[in-house]
């Protein structure tokens, strides 16, 4: 930790909180002039390392120094915005980061494949723009801050996932769907915000917090937990305000579906986690009301109806995009039990899914870059024609079902056991009866890719062997290899999601 | 320096590494398989040596995952019981494997004998785990590794066969066995393997046991007590050497020795004695005993005769574990040997038949006896030893057993033994009689059987013979697992 804390010059990283947001926006700008694709991906890739790095250096700070927090252009807090970063969204930083990263290495081969030519650095643009409100929502300590960041994030998810268009119009319905409902989501926050602004004249998490304890809660209060947990609840495709997912995942383009995936419904559940602990608390009558009788109920729902929509879907992503929502369920869930080995467990699992979600998006990437396939059917014999992409695939889709040897075992483990020390039994069945639907859903994958032959070509000779990309290969090879490694080495990961839950517990 | 933690180590390694080589040689097939035989040959030698130090209980850590879960292997009889008998037999079945698989010229080879190294290695982990994670982990490699093997074939039988074949383990094992194993760690804060058992040290309460004790008698869906075993039957459709060693002894083996385990080290005899779950769940395996056998008389095809045959038996060894008195779970250890040679003869016998005539059903096996004599009386002894009669290996799992019943107030369940043997003697002793006495349908075979494929079960034959008299130094070497001193005193008296 300590290498870490000093892999910057001190005056750097003193100013690090800020240069996470600010390089990515300014260098979205950058990359906008940019006269050629690849240039503005050489631009967004050393975006995407500098921000790694600084994540990385973020951790450091935090594990040895404590809590950081930064006053943007010296105004000190309340009045002024502060950066803050603590225990809880260092994860979320790590993730945004270095997935962030893994996805940009994997972006050039897929863009060039699925952007006009035109179209790739805005494409590159916009994407970096994303990147800097996901980052911005993680890292800023000002609840209206949160609302700009989130809403820089979403306008420009919905320009990316619009690009999709080039290989499949469907993705222009796609993202105006997930445009007119991101942004009543926003509005739904943004109005919650006003209600808390209102009750304790402040904007400033830790003030507001501290204001409330002081004064109590009362209807006005009431009133912004329900609007903020609506916004962020669809932000973060929280049963049943997923309904824009599905669709926008299947139809973006691979780099984006991968990118998103893995980070930005992470970061609104992070959002979620830090107003309901931090802002509200978890010991007022009508948050821990909510933990049971809303939060678990969408979330066991969400893992029962979504896993049995993905058992039914034909396209390859729109299957995993319902996973997805069945995977926030478990998060949610998490967050349910609304202790702190519950809270730390659906943290453990929101790392660990985009270690999934992410090799297996870009695997189906793969695929549609060296054949075209995205429906589940068109998948067959993959495993002789690409196997590298198909081991990657198995590895991650076998994580997702939960088999041991695989992080999706140990994210399974500590939910079980965070439900039992609940005494939850039936979230202990919910949660079996759902890793069964995502047996049959991820076999309906392996099946088509590994027992079925490939489609014979005209000439009646099947497909050769058609290696992806080693940008393509690489990421997605990390990505799988790391859903081993942090089975036989849990250690950090777990360390992490429990000082997250620890943070906002107020735990040790 | 040959230690008892290397040795722990090489019991994963040698598989593992005979893998890669099977894999890297698959060009030569001759190198490929010298490089199975002798990593079969080095495994059962490492085995023989920790059969002699389990006593000692020699333990090893894997990995460390996270604070309080570890993957460790620790030794202890039972588990080296289990080990000898999966290594004693990939030998005999990998000589008999070259001759089944040349002989019916199988596609790819080389796939099918890494499958099967890992799987073996999957087997040796699943006997040398020292606590329930680390079984589990096993579990889930032997079940993923054996599913090319089951589907070897490719064609749409093979797919429906394997898919029924993982949906079963995998869902049991997830769905019932993986909750079971969470709540032990819940509730007794480790899951690791103690004698006396780590629930009842704990002071989990007879209720709370018993309904762990049902997730664990479905949720091992290996031991395939009724209704979970329908994966057996379909695992028929994989080539017969994979039927021989993987499901008449690894795999199924792994499921009931998982049982015994479980029933030893994570409840202790006592607690399942006083769980209310254990007596019907002892009904439950005498039912599965009796019904499958009557199934198994229905089947023509041999093969599946066999399968059904093979659920009907493992059940002696649930039903053991279930009565939790001392000769009951011996004679279930017992079984799990005895069985296992015994089945492997059949099985074996089975695929020489196929290999010779192309021929997998009991009506068309007329007279074949007069042709190959050796084979046939081999396929005898098997019979005779699963039937129980002496001087065959096979009785004294069902004598103890039967002791056993009567000891822990089950009387009633003899009659199921003995019904059980009674149909063993209706559905597998036709296959001798129409084999030796039957006109034969041709004047002589079309092709003669390779030596490789009719050698492996008289040695398996002679081995049940052998066994037989081995009871005594098998028993002394069991007994302490089960007994406290003075039953253990007794019972040499």
């Amino acid at each position: 930790m300590d290498m870490l804390a000093s892999l910057l010059p001190a005056g750097v990283a003193v100013h690090a909180p800020a240069l996470i947001v600010v390089i990515p926006l300014i260098m979205a700008a950058v990359a906008a002039f940019m006269p050629k694709g690849l240039w503005a991906w050489g631009v967004t890739l050393v975006t995407a390392i500098a921000v790694a790095i600084l994540s990385l250096n973020i951790l450091g700070q935090v594990s040895t120094g404590g809590v950081i927090s930064y006053a943007m252009g010296g105004w000190a807090p309340p009045a002024g915005i502060e950066l803050r970063v603590d225990m809880l969204n260092v994860p979320l930083l790590l993730l945004v980061g270095i997935v962030g990263l893994l996805c940009v290495i994997y972006a050039l081969p897929s863009v060039a494949d699925e952007i006009a030519k035109k179209q790739q650095s805005l494409f590159y643009s916009a994407f970096l723009v994303c990147f800097a409100g996901l980052l911005g929502v993680t890292i800023t300590g000002d609840a209206f801050n949160v609302f700009v960041f989130l809403e820089i994030s979403s306008i420009s998810t919905y320009t990316i996932i619009a690009m999709g268009a080039g290989k499949d119009r469907r993705a222009l319905t796609a993202s105006y769907n997930y445009l007119v409902l991101g942004t009543i989501g926003a509005t739904f926050f943004v109005i919650g915000v006003g209600f808390l602004y209102m009750a304790t004249g402040t904007l400033n998490i830790a003030d507001m917090a501290a204001v409330l304890e002081e004064t109590g809660h009362n209807r006005v209060t009431e009133a912004a937990f329900a609007f903020i947990v609506v916004g962020l609840g669809l932000k973060a495709a929280m049963f049943p305000l997923h309904v824009w997912l599905p669709n926008a995942y299947a139809f973006a383009p691979n780099f984006v579906t991968a990118f998103l995936a893995s980070t930005a419904t992470k970061v609104a559940f992070y959002a979620l986690v830090r107003f309901v602990f931090s802002v509200f608390h978890p010991e007022v009558a009508f948050v821990s009301m909510s933990f049971t009788w809303l939060f678990a109920v969408v979330g066991v729902v969400a893992m029962m109806v979504a896993s049995v929509q993905a058992v039914f879907q034909t396209d390859a992503r729109r299957l995993l995009a319902y996973s997805s929502v069945a995977q926030v369920g478990y998060m949610m869930l998490g967050l349910g039990m609304g202790t702190a080995a519950g809270l730390s467990a659906g943290m453990l699992h929101l790392m660990n899914h985009a270690l999934m979600k992410g090799a297996l998006f870009m695997a189906l990437g793969a695929f549609a870059l060296n054949f075209g396939v995205r429906r589940v059917k068109d998948l067959a014999g993959l495993g002789q024609t690409m196997p590298a992409s198909s081991a990657a695939f198995t590895v991650a889709g076998l994580s997702l079902v939960g088999v041991p040897l695989t992080v999706g075992f140990t994210s399974k483990w500590y939910l079980v056991t965070a439900a039992l020390e609940r005494g939850w039994w039936w979230a202990v069945a919910a949660l079996m009866i759902s890793s069964l639907l995502a047996l049959a859903y991820v076999a309906r994958l392996l099946a088509a890719i590994w027992m079925e032959n490939p489609p014979a070509s005209r000439g009646g000779t099947p497909p050769a062997r058609r290696l992806a990309p080693w940008m393509v290969l690489a990421p997605m090879s990390v990505l799988a290899v790391a859903n081993i490694y942090f089975f036989f080495h849990a250690d950090p990961l777990v360390g992490l999601a429990r000082a997250a839950a620890n943070a906002v517990m107020g735990g040790n | 320096m040959w230690t008892p933690e290397l040795s722990l180590a090489l019991a994963l390694a040698i598989p593992a590494i005979g893998g890669v080589a099977v894999a890297l040689l698959g060009k030569h097939p001759n190198l490929r398989e010298a490089a199975t035989l002798v990593s079969a040959v080095l495994l059962a030698l490492n085995v023989a040596y920790l059969v002699e130090i389990a006593p000692g209980h020699p333990t090893l850590e894997l990995a460390n995952l996270a604070p309080g879960l570890h993957l460790v292997f620790r030794l202890e009889p039972l588990g080296a019981m289990f080990a000898a008998v999966a290594s004693g037999l990939w030998i005999v079945n990998s000589l008999y494997s070259i001759g089944y698989m040349r002989g019916n010229n199988e596609k790819n080879q080389t796939r099918f004998y890494v499958c099967f190294c890992i799987a073996i290695g999957a087997a040796m982990g699943v006997a040398l785990s020292g606590n329930l994670l680390t079984m589990f982990l096993f579990y889930e490699v032997l079940t993923l590794s054996t599913y090319p093997l089951v589907t070897h074939k490719g064609d749409e039988n093979a797919k429906r066969g394997g898919k029924i074949y993982l949906s079963i383990l995998l869902g049991t094992s997830i769905g019932l066995l993986l909750p079971a194993v969470i709540a032990t760690h819940f509730l007794a804060g480790s899951t690791d393997f103690v004698a006396g058992g780590l629930l009842a040290i704990n002071g989990v309460t007879p209720m709370v046991a018993s309904v762990l004790l049902i997730l664990f008698a479905f949720g091992i869906g290996k031991a395939a007590l009724m209704p979970v075993h329908p994966w057996l039957p379909n695992a028929m459709v994989a080539p017969t050497p994979v039927s021989a060693l993987l499901h008449a002894v690894a795999v199924v083996k792994a499921g009931v020795f998982a049982m015994l385990k479980v029933g030893t080290y994570i409840f202790g005899p006592e607690l399942i004695a006083a769980a209310p779950a254990s007596d019907a769940l002892a009904w439950i395996a005498a039912i599965s005993i009796v019904l499958a056998s009557i199934v198994a008389m229905t089947k023509d095809n041999l093969k599946a005769r066999l399968a059904f045959s093979t659920v009907s038996q493992l059940s002696y060894v649930t039903l053991g574990v279930m009565l939790a008195s001392p000769l009951a779970m011996l004679g279930g250890a017992l079984q799990i040997v005895m069985h296992a040679w015994g089945k492997i003869t059949l099985f074996m016998s089975a695929g020489a038949i196929y290999t010779a005539t192309k021929k997998s059903e009991i009506s068309e096996m007329a007279g074949l006896g007069r042709y190959m004599p050796w084979l046939f009386i081999a396929y005898t002894v098997g019979a005779l030893s699963i039937i129980g009669l002496p001087p065959l290996g096979g009785t004294w799992p069902k004598l103890f057993l039967m002791q056993g019943a009567w000891d822990s107030g089950h009387g009633l369940l003899i009659v199921a033994l003995v019904a059980s043997s009674i149909l063993n003697v209706a559905y597998l002793l036709p296959i001798s009689a129409r084999g030796f006495f039957a006109a034969p349908e041709e004047a002589k075979l079309k092709k003669k059987p390779p030596m490789l494929v009719i050698l492996p079960p008289v040695i398996t034959a002679t081995g049940v013979l052998v066994l037989f008299f081995l009871i005594g130094p098998l028993r002394d070497y069991l007994a302490p697992v089960f007994m406290s001193s003075s039953l253990a005193a007794e019972a040499a008296s």
